[in-house]
């Protein structure tokens, strides 16, 4: 393995990692979307916004992760994708914006009609968003950005890899956030909002296995190389995926919310790394490999230093951060040495219901 | 076509750049402000602890705005600027990755901080606030690593790029640490505080003139005056430093910043001013004080923008005024350090005349104004070049068309985020002005007991 490879294994991770956790908060998105009217749907947003909350900025930094990895050690590469994807990048960018400010603003907004608004802006966003990515990895994975850099600014895009991505991608963060989102409200005690999602997780489950599968025959066609390599050495974890998505659905039919995260999270990453197997040693399928784009070698060794920091400092302040989310101690917890508990007893009280469990 | 594509991408980076630079001040600085009252709170100030409490759920609001727009900024690096990233990403990416570290933990810790109000121990909350001001010293070198790189080159063979267009002998630590990164950096750091304490002693000095004169407002405007008090005149340290250094390695920029036509021995300190043709109007000139400032002698030479060939000098009188007009802020906030201190040196306590609290109101447009104009100074005075000497901006710039509909797009976006910020902290403003708090409205609530029940 050269170093350009590590690199560009680093980089796949990093799109790895953004499709499981990023992927989870925007899936989270479309939940909201669908949740609902009433009191039923008030507590299914409140979970959203109790699980996300926390954690959904420091998810959103593996994309500038993925991006400045890509552009620092790949940079012809990503010259040359951007100018040929600029319209469905330009589209994603505006779709950040309108995810991460709308989320933010709902939870503060002074009145219930501006708090719906931002929620469906939010909603909204998080829906289109992963799209568009999808369709950036589309595009990639068919071959159509070519070394010069002007690939065709609507076809790279508009084409049938591209729309598999998409919907993938909608379809997999839909699926990894309801099971996420289910395994919260449960151990929060929301039995209701729990099952709620877990059906959800039922449905997103049994949607996106026979578009993964149609998949196969649109790649046959659309994306040869690609195919091929996937049905080559890509097979053994395109199987582990199907595997790992089997076991956590029939976990959820069960009701075990919690032990059904680690099998379907499993599913998004086996996936995501099959493309990432399928494609090397292309970096732009077809057109450019790895080490043809690789910045030279000072520059790659100080990008391996850089991701030794972030593992060395990131990685274990990014676990203390979502153990804390997910058993609750951050939204959930009581404690009588806290901030809080001081603050009422000098005397200050803020009632703040949107921090408390219901 | 490619010309209104440059100005398009000029304008929209200009655009992206304005609103994030004031985004991100208060990233960086509102942490250690916030640490520094929920510190007090621990120590049984009531007033500390609802300070810290208020401030954090702005911040939350803002910090989530902050990232969004800066994940724009690192979009637009490639969809506007390819010609660079595609020739020296390999030279200077290196920086945003640190940055991405220094992102990473300031999200993590922020947002354990933000929602460890209840579950975590007080100390290890308040101790959850240090990693975030500290990554926000560490995002603001990395990057101010770039742009320093983008007005001083460094870390690559630049003879060889001059005469092949090749990139050779790439040293990414070199072009990380180059000449202008120390005053650059340091000068943007103290900037944030001071845009920070500036905006926050602001608003509270309108809740105190307006007759709320709470410990909370008191505190408040005392710990947001108090780093005004200090970054202030240390400003004009690092000022000083950053323009010397200027002199010395950008002559363009600085030949236009302190309108100096023409190389010249004896040369005058010009206060305010225009370049009409050539020449200097409507300045006030004190006889061989830049001479004088500059080498300590009123003899020396001080070069020109004669010594820069036409095509590659800035819009000389745009850098010029922005130049003067940040002088002039900051020099107002100088002013106000030094009457805040006189008063604590005196009596030991802050002025309290309204004319004080009516200076201290102005303090947060002020430093805004020094903010935006100090930062147009520096990237307007490197034009045409988006690598001095090295890359020029139109050579840069994508060759793709629409950049126009991406700029009417994002500025429409900017607008309603801006217009949504400031009515969304506004509205909490007046819910604590109220008395109440703030709480997320999920659903339509009729009445307050209704409420509760629902709650239950």
């Amino acid at each position: 393995m050269t170093l350009a490879d590590l690199v560009a294994a680093i980089v796949f991770a990093g799109v790895a990692v953004y499709a499981l956790f990023g992927g989870a908060d925007y899936g989270a998105g479309l939940w909201d979307l669908l949740a609902g009217r009433g009191h039923d749907a008030a507590e299914r947003r409140h979970q959203i916004d109790r699980s996300l909350g926390p954690v959904w900025e420091a998810n959103h930094v593996w994309l500038i992760f993925v991006l400045v990895f890509l552009w620092t050690g790949f940079p012809a590469a990503f010259a040359q994708l951007v100018t040929t994807l600029y319209v469905p990048l330009a589209l994603a960018a505006v779709g950040i914006v309108y995810r991460g400010a709308a989320f933010a603003f709902r939870k503060v907004s002074p009145t219930f009609r501006l708090a719906r608004w931002y929620g469906a802006l939010f909603a909204a966003s998080s829906v289109v968003t992963p799209f568009f990515l999808g369709t950036v990895a589309g595009g990639v994975a068919s071959g159509r950005v070519p070394v010069s850099g002007a690939g065709d600014p609507l076809s790279s895009w508009l084409n049938p890899t591209s729309l598999l991505g998409g919907l993938l991608a909608v379809g997999t963060c839909a699926w990894s956030a309801a099971v996420l989102l289910a395994a919260d409200a449960a151990r929060a005690g929301h039995a209701a909002t729990a099952t709620w999602f877990a059906r959800r997780a039922l449905a997103a489950g049994a949607a996106v296995g026979p578009v993964a599968l149609a998949g196969v025959l649109v790649l046959r066609r659309d994306a040869p190389t690609l195919a091929h390599r996937l049905e080559g050495r890509g097979a053994p974890l395109v199987l582990c995926s199907a595997a790992a998505a089997a076991l956590a659905l029939w976990l959820l039919a069960r009701g075990r919310m919690r032990e059904a995260r680690l099998p379907a999270l499993a599913a998004v990453v086996a996936v995501v790394a099959g493309w990432g197997v399928a494609q090397y040693p292309w970096l732009l399928v077809d057109h450019l490999e790895v080490a043809q784009a690789a910045a030279p070698r000072a520059t790659l060794v100080g990008l391996l230093v850089a991701f030794g920091g972030a593992a060395v400092l990131v990685v274990p302040s990014l676990v203390m951060l979502l153990r804390l989310s997910s058993r609750g101690t951050l939204t959930d917890g009581t404690r009588s040495d806290s901030s809080e508990a001081l603050a009422s007893r000098l005397g200050t009280r803020w009632t703040s219901p949107d921090d408390q469990p219901r | 076509m490619r010309n209104g594509n440059l100005a398009a991408a000029r304008s929209l980076m200009a655009l992206s750049l304005g609103v994030h630079i004031v985004l991100s001040c208060l990233g960086v600085a509102l942490p250690a402000l916030i640490y520094v009252v929920h510190r007090r709170g621990l120590r049984g100030d009531a007033a500390g602890l609802t300070l810290a409490r208020r401030w954090s759920k702005v911040a939350a609001v803002l910090f989530a705005v902050g990232a969004v727009s800066g994940t724009v900024l690192s979009f637009e690096m490639g969809l506007l600027w390819p010609g660079l990233m595609g020739r020296f990403g390999a030279v200077i990416g290196l920086p945003f990755a640190f940055e991405g570290i220094f992102f990473f933990l300031e999200a993590i810790f922020l947002g354990i901080y933000l929602y460890g109000w209840r579950g975590l121990p007080a100390r290890w909350h308040l101790a959850t606030l240090v990693p975030v001001a500290l990554s926000g010293v560490g995002g603001t070198l990395c990057i101010l690593a770039v742009n320093a790189w983008m007005n001083h080159p460094s870390g690559f063979d630049i003879a060889h790029y001059a005469t092949t267009g090749q990139v050779r002998g790439v040293n990414p630590w070199a072009a990380m640490f180059n000449p202008a990164l120390p005053t650059q950096f340091v000068h943007m750091l103290f900037a944030a505080y001071l845009v920070t304490a500036g905006l926050v002693a602001s608003v509270y000095a309108v809740g105190w003139l307006r007759g709320r004169r709470d410990p909370i407002h008191r505190l408040a405007i005392g710990v947001a005056v108090a780093v005004l008090a200090v970054a202030a005149p240390l400003q004009l340290v690092t000022g000083d430093l950053a323009t010397r250094y200027v002199e010395r390695a950008q002559p363009a920029k600085f030949a236009s910043l302190e309108l100096v036509p023409e190389t010249r021995t004896h040369a005058p300190f010009t206060i305010g001013g225009v370049l009409v043709d050539g020449r200097v109007r409507a300045a006030i000139e004190i006889p061989d004080l830049l001479s004088l400032m500059l080498h300590a002698r009123s003899g020396a030479a001080v070069r020109g923008l004669d010594q820069v060939p036409a095509d590659e000098r800035p819009p000389v009188n745009v850098v010029r005024v922005a130049f003067q007009l940040m002088v002039a802020a900051g020099t107002f906030l100088v002013a106000l350090a030094a009457w805040t201190g006189w008063s604590w040196w005196r009596r030991r306590r802050l002025p309290v005349s309204r004319w004080y609290l009516r200076a201290v109101v102005l303090t947060g447009p002020a430093a805004l104004l020094a903010l935006e104009a100090g930062w147009t100074t520096t990237e307007v005075g490197r034009q045409p070049w988006i690598a001095r000497g090295v890359l020029r901006v139109a050579d840069a710039v994508t060759p793709r068309g629409g950049v126009a509909w991406s700029l009417a797009a994002l500025a429409a976006v900017y607008a309603g985020l801006t217009v949504s910020s400031i009515v969304v902290v506004r509205g909490m403003s007046r819910r604590w002005a109220a008395g109440g708090d703030v709480e997320a409205p999920y659903e339509p609530v009729a009445t307050e007991p209704e409420a509760q029940e629902a709650r239950r």
